[in-house]
């Protein structure tokens, strides 16, 4: 899937944005499209409920320009969160370059969190990833919210991050951490396509 | 042309989208030809490529002012060459610019339409290259997008490092302005650089001759210049609706598109990098670096660091190959072969063939000929099967293995195999005709000598091979092993191999199976005890030599004796002739007993019925085994 392609400089590269159902995944990629300039964003397709769910899943591809001499383009997936959309998750993993694990950080939310980073570990195995080499960095949304609410960036780290890999805070609703989270995976996943063993002991 | 002093390294604000370019310039302006050669920086107009031109000139000519540092621009370079060919001072400009050490060429787009100047740069680039001297291009785009231009220039051009800069983002543009403020010494109030560096410019150049128009405007006396009257002073373009701004809403986008490209060129395009200044090493050191080339002009699927193990690996093949085969033959001495990675297999292939000259294998031992090879119905299947060989080796008995008892003649049969190839083809075919102790000791003292592969060559190459006594491989593992993959390269190239042993293949259980199945997969022969017709004959042989006439009576009477091998015949025909000596070149009936007496009197080598002692004949009695530590070496081997 992931391309670094030096005879006509292109780089093509699949981020999915996973985690639990309502962690977020949809709003940061509706954040991204609201940023980008027309002209370097393609139609974003949304298949969601009624209730605005993401049924199926958002794709967001970005036409980022020559960045250093590369045609660079970013393809953004989410997954739905929800449990039972099972298969359609394991389909838009398929290919991944890098993962966004987007948790919520409300602390009644943080079995759905372990379960959707189990169930992200089960997956990337299931597609013959090694989950402990595949880019990912992990988005605590949702730290707007009141104190008592939520987990602190050092709790969330504690309970999620024990492969201590980026992490960001943000509330994506007000775009605060979308473009650094976006921005960390991208980074590591062209670590990762320019050296694939050093990205791979991280 | 001289260079512009004010355009230095410490003068070139660096930004993400120059930062590779800056790297790239100074390691090239550090040690000119070593680094990236030819260096390409393309741009569009007024990013600072002909600052990094002069800069590179400056910085080479601090660090070794012995250089012959020239910059250029194409449409000088053009005229230049006009005025040589209107005055026919054509070489005289060629000789110039050949010496230089590095060249600094300027806007080389417009080469566009100019096949003249193509032609020239061409020739130019080839004495430069040749000679490890530095190369510098700019251009507004990149090679490709050159209309009109040579293929090969186009080669050329790309072969080194392709570089690209870009606009400057936000900080570098406020870095530009704030150096060009303390160039002039010029203080402006408090965010108005930053006012200007957001005002959307084409570029560079431009952006500079704004801030020079407010420095102007504020040291003529105007009066300070404002954040507020900078859209009123830069014209059009500070009052189309107000400055247009880079970093609107989408500051953020505009930030983590910086900082892609920072990590784009650091670890993406540093591939790209490694593999073209590795390339660049290599072709400094003579090395043909096609591979590599290809690697870099083609998509990247290739690990870069695994591409370039691989050369390096296939680099110290060709110094061994080079040092083995100048050795050999000092006239390849110099061969650019030795500096091509892709010429590996034609030099394997050389050196094998001068192995194999430096010691031939071999041969049939030349008094062993078919001429003397009495036939009889005991014998006379194996050597139809050894006449159809010579007739056309290597096509119908494939390999032929001949099997019987000591005396019998295999080794003789063998050996006129060997003649009567070498006969039929003139000299010209190679036959290798050894014993197989002297097979196992040949391979034994290659291992200790570390010339195992001047061992194989010199068998590989052979036309027929002959090996003589197989049962002797017995109990051996490398030979063995070695043997089966020359064995199996022969057959594959349709050469001829024609075995002996004392018994049959398939009762040989101490070779490997593997062995034995391909002795069993071509035509298995046996040559019995010599039959009465056949003692006859050898006996008949023997008295001819020695002038003796025998009466049919007496033949017949000397072949009935116990004869179990040929050899025996021969001698009792020995030893009836000695016989007619004495006796005036009479024989009789009498003198056939005496011999029997004779025969009786002496310890007879005979085969036991079985046929698989060779120690009951002399000459098949190996007497000089490898000393202990060859064994060892065999075995651990």
């Amino acid at each position: 899937m992931s391309l670094v392609n030096y005879a006509t400089r292109e780089i093509t590269c699949k981020i999915v944005y996973y985690g639990p159902g309502r962690s977020g995944k949809t709003t940061n990629l509706h954040y991204v499209y609201g940023q980008v300039p027309d002209e370097r964003k393609g139609k974003m397709v949304s298949l969601a409920t009624q209730t605005d769910r993401t049924l199926f899943f958002d794709f967001l591809p970005l036409d980022l320009g020559t960045i250093s001499g590369f045609t660079t383009r970013l393809q953004l997936y989410t997954v739905p969160g929800q449990v039972y959309y099972q298969a359609t998750r394991k389909l838009v993993l398929q290919g991944a370059d890098g993962v966004v694990f987007v948790a919520d950080s409300q602390a009644r939310q943080l079995d759905e969190n372990i379960e959707s980073l189990q169930d992200l570990h089960a997956n990337l195995g299931n597609q013959g990833m090694d989950p402990r080499t595949v880019p990912l960095v992990l988005q605590y949304n949702k730290q707007d919210l009141p104190h008592d609410m939520i987990m602190s960036v050092d709790d969330l780290d504690e309970a999620l991050n024990f492969r201590g890999v980026p992490r960001f805070a943000a509330d994506a609703l007000h775009g605060v951490g979308v473009f650094e989270t976006l921005r960390g995976i991208a980074e590591l996943v062209l670590k990762r396509l320019a050296s694939p063993a050093e990205a791979g002991s991280r | 042309m001289p260079l512009d002093p004010r355009s230095r390294f410490d003068t070139f604000v660096v930004g993400a989208a120059n930062r590779l370019a800056v790297s790239a310039a100074r390691a090239v302006a550090q040690s000119p030809g070593a680094a990236y050669n030819p260096l390409f920086i393309y741009a569009p107009s007024g990013l600072g490529k002909t600052h990094l031109l002069s800069a590179i000139g400056q910085l080479a000519k601090q660090l070794q002012p012995d250089l012959q540092v020239e910059y250029i621009t194409t449409d000088e370079l053009v005229e230049q060459l006009h005025q040589a060919v209107t005055r026919g001072e054509t070489e005289a400009f060629r000789q110039r610019l050949a010496e230089l050490d590095v060249l600094l060429l300027d806007d080389v787009q417009f080469l566009t339409g100019r096949q003249e100047t193509q032609s020239e740069l061409l020739r130019l680039f080839n004495v430069l290259q040749r000679s490890g001297k530095q190369i510098v291009l700019t251009s507004d785009r990149p090679p490709a997008e050159i209309a009109d231009l040579d293929d090969r220039l186009m080669t050329r051009f790309s072969g080194g490092l392709l570089v690209d800069m870009g606009a400057p983002d936000y900080e570098t543009r406020v870095a530009i302005l704030r150096r060009r403020c303390d160039e002039r010494d010029v203080t402006f109030a408090p965010g108005v650089v930053e006012e200007v560096a957001r005002v959307v410019f084409a570029n560079v150049r431009e952006m500079q001759g704004a801030i020079n128009r407010l420095i102007a405007f504020q040291t003529l006396g105007e009066g300070d210049v404002t954040v507020e009257g900078i859209r009123g002073l830069l014209g059009d373009r500070g009052n189309g609706g107000g400055p247009q701004r880079l970093t609107p809403k989408s500051g953020e986008y505009e930030s983590f598109l910086s900082g892609l490209a920072v990590a784009v060129a650091q670890h993406i395009d540093a591939r790209r990098v490694k593999l073209v200044e590795s390339t660049a090493e290599w072709r400094t050191q003579g090395y043909r670096t096609a591979a590599l080339e290809r690697a870099l002009q083609s998509a990247e699927t290739a690990d870069p660091d695994a591409l370039l193990k691989e050369f390096e690996e296939k680099v110290t093949r060709l110094r061994e190959l080079e040092q083995e085969i100048v050795a050999l033959d000092p006239s390849q001495r110099g061969s650019v072969q030795f500096r091509d990675p892709e010429a590996i297999e034609d030099l394997e292939r050389l050196a094998e063939m001068l192995r194999a000259e430096s010691s031939p294998p071999p041969p049939p031992d030349a008094s062993l000929v078919r001429a003397e090879f009495e036939v009889g119905p005991s014998n006379q299947l194996a050597v139809h099967a050894a006449d159809a060989i010579v007739e056309e080796p290597g096509v119908r008995y494939n390999p032929l293995v001949i099997h019987g008892g000591p005396g019998v003649g295999k080794t003789h049969l063998l050996h006129a195999i060997g003649n009567e190839l070498v006969a039929a083809s003139g000299g010209a075919m190679t036959i290798a005709c050894v014993n197989a102790s002297d097979f196992v000791n040949e391979l034994i003292a290659a291992l200790q000598d570390s010339a195992i592969e001047t061992w194989r060559g010199r068998y590989r190459r052979v036309d027929a091979l002959l090996i003589d006594q197989i049962e002797m491989f017995a109990g051996t593992e490398r030979t063995q092993d070695e043997f089966f993959h020359l064995f199996n390269t022969l057959m594959e190239a349709g050469k001829q191999v024609v075995l002996t042993s004392s018994r049959a293949p398939r009762t040989l259980t101490e070779m490997d199976e593997r062995l034995r199945s391909r002795f069993e997969g071509g035509l298995v022969v046996e040559i019995q005890p010599p039959d009465r017709l056949l003692r006859e004959k050898l006996i008949a042989r023997q008295l001819a030599a020695a002038g003796v006439t025998p009466t049919p009576d007496v033949l017949h009477a000397a072949a009935g004796l116990e004869m179990p091998t040929a050899r025996d015949a021969l001698r009792v025909g020995e030893r009836l002739a000695e016989m007619a000596m004495h006796s005036r070149g009479r024989l009789t009936s009498a003198d056939v007993s005496r011999v029997t007496a004779v025969r009786r009197s002496t310890p007879v080598h005979r085969a036991t019925p079985s046929g698989d002692t060779p120690f009951g004949d002399r000459e098949k009695t190996v007497w000089d085994w490898p000393d202990l530590s060859g064994r060892i070496i065999e075995d651990l081997r």
